[in-house]
């Protein structure tokens, strides 16, 4: 019975990857439901570590799926979450910037870069608001985010020395 | 011919940026750090180019950070060159994650761990902060666009809208405002 173990993780994140429009956060909840409750891959305390795993490690947030699939059907369950998280969403913006590309320069191309340019803006600045808040450590998150963000700004720092500094000063303050 | 200042990456080259963001951005928020990195750092794409890639990534479904490694690979080296960006930001932080999972439950005997991680993500939401703060500031020199910066970010970020609604509005309006402009211009 291992190839459906393989099928039911395919079966639960190609549908996903086109489900998870603004983001990988937006599908959290049903992969959640499917893995937990339904499938039983993962218990309710796993799904928790494995959030807070993903959280913690950098790259892409969505690589939680890269530990469901581990953890439902080993190895190779890894490799076809993560694949099948993926490859859907990412045929279809291939196909949008291959037209794209091949209309490069044309009129309605620089209305669409001018017009969309603001839009962008707006939810880059949306989203530093929606992390600000959802930011667990206080006071000292706005303190450092808001600090660091002048220093990259003004280009005084990169963004290693950012998240090191965050992480050592956050130390200080609350060792 | 398209006016690119720079001599392209090849797909190694491509790989290897993607794949050091994608090891490196810990604290989350991986648009600031692309931004920070291939577009100011490396100038391989332009401002105007990353943002409506940007702002397409997050209209179509799909990972956001790989949506737009895959419109910034594709203008580096076509299919060759979004299929290094997406391996370079997928593949090695798998690896990460898998090696965190392995001794998670030895980090999370010590407490300085959450801190730690805590101001890892208010320093990359600090990056995140700067380019907002940069891109913002281009859309304030007119009215219009600062309009509707505005109304995108009280909608999603202050009432908590669906992003897919706000844009599916915004986006065209906007559009829309440039396109009119720019022909009023040309006349």
């Amino acid at each position: 019975m291992q190839g459906s173990v393989y099928l039911a993780v395919l079966a639960v994140f190609v549908p996903l990857s086109l489900l998870s429009v603004g983001g990988g956060a937006a599908v959290l909840p049903e992969m959640h439901r499917q893995a937990v409750l339904q499938y039983h891959w993962i218990t309710e305390a796993q799904f928790v570590a494995d959030y807070a795993i993903s959280r913690m490690s950098p790259g892409p947030g969505s690589l939680i799926v890269t530990l469901i699939g581990f953890q439902a059907a080993g190895f190779l369950g890894a490799v076809l979450a993560t694949v099948g998280i993926f490859l859907p969403s990412s045929v279809l913006m291939y196909g949008l910037v291959r037209v794209w590309s091949r209309h490069r320069g044309a009129p309605w191309q620089k209305a669409m870069e001018r017009g969309l340019a603001p839009i962008a803006a707006g939810l880059i600045l949306a989203s530093c608001l929606t992390l600000l808040r959802a930011a667990a450590g206080g006071w000292l998150v706005w303190v450092v985010a808001i600090g660091a963000s002048l220093l990259v700004y003004f280009e005084l720092a990169g963004g290693l020395v950012m998240v090191g500094g965050g992480a050592a000063l956050f130390l200080l303050v609350h060792g | 011919m398209d006016g690119s200042p720079e001599p392209k990456p090849g797909a190694m080259a491509v790989f290897l940026a993607f794949a050091r963001i994608g090891v490196t951005s810990f604290g989350g928020g991986l648009s600031g750090w692309i931004m920070q990195d291939i577009v100011r750092r490396r100038r391989w794409i332009g401002e105007e180019d990353f943002l409506a890639g940007l702002a397409m990534s997050q209209a179509l479904p799909g990972v956001n950070v790989v949506n737009i490694a895959i419109w910034i690979g594709y203008r580096l080296g076509r299919g060759r060159g979004a299929l290094a960006a997406v391996l370079g930001i997928v593949g090695p932080p798998m690896l990460v994650v898998s090696g965190f999972a392995l001794i998670y439950d030895w980090l999370t005997r010590f407490s300085v761990t959450e801190r730690a991680v805590q101001g890892a993500v208010a320093g990359s939401i600090g990056l995140m902060l700067a380019m907002g703060l940069r891109v913002g500031r281009r859309n304030l020199r007119q009215l219009a666009p600062a309009l509707i910066m505005a109304a995108v970010f009280v909608s999603v970020g202050v009432l908590a809208l669906p992003i897919l609604p706000v844009v599916a509005v915004g986006a065209p309006l906007s559009v829309a405002l440039a396109w009119w402009q720019e022909r009023h211009r040309a006349r």
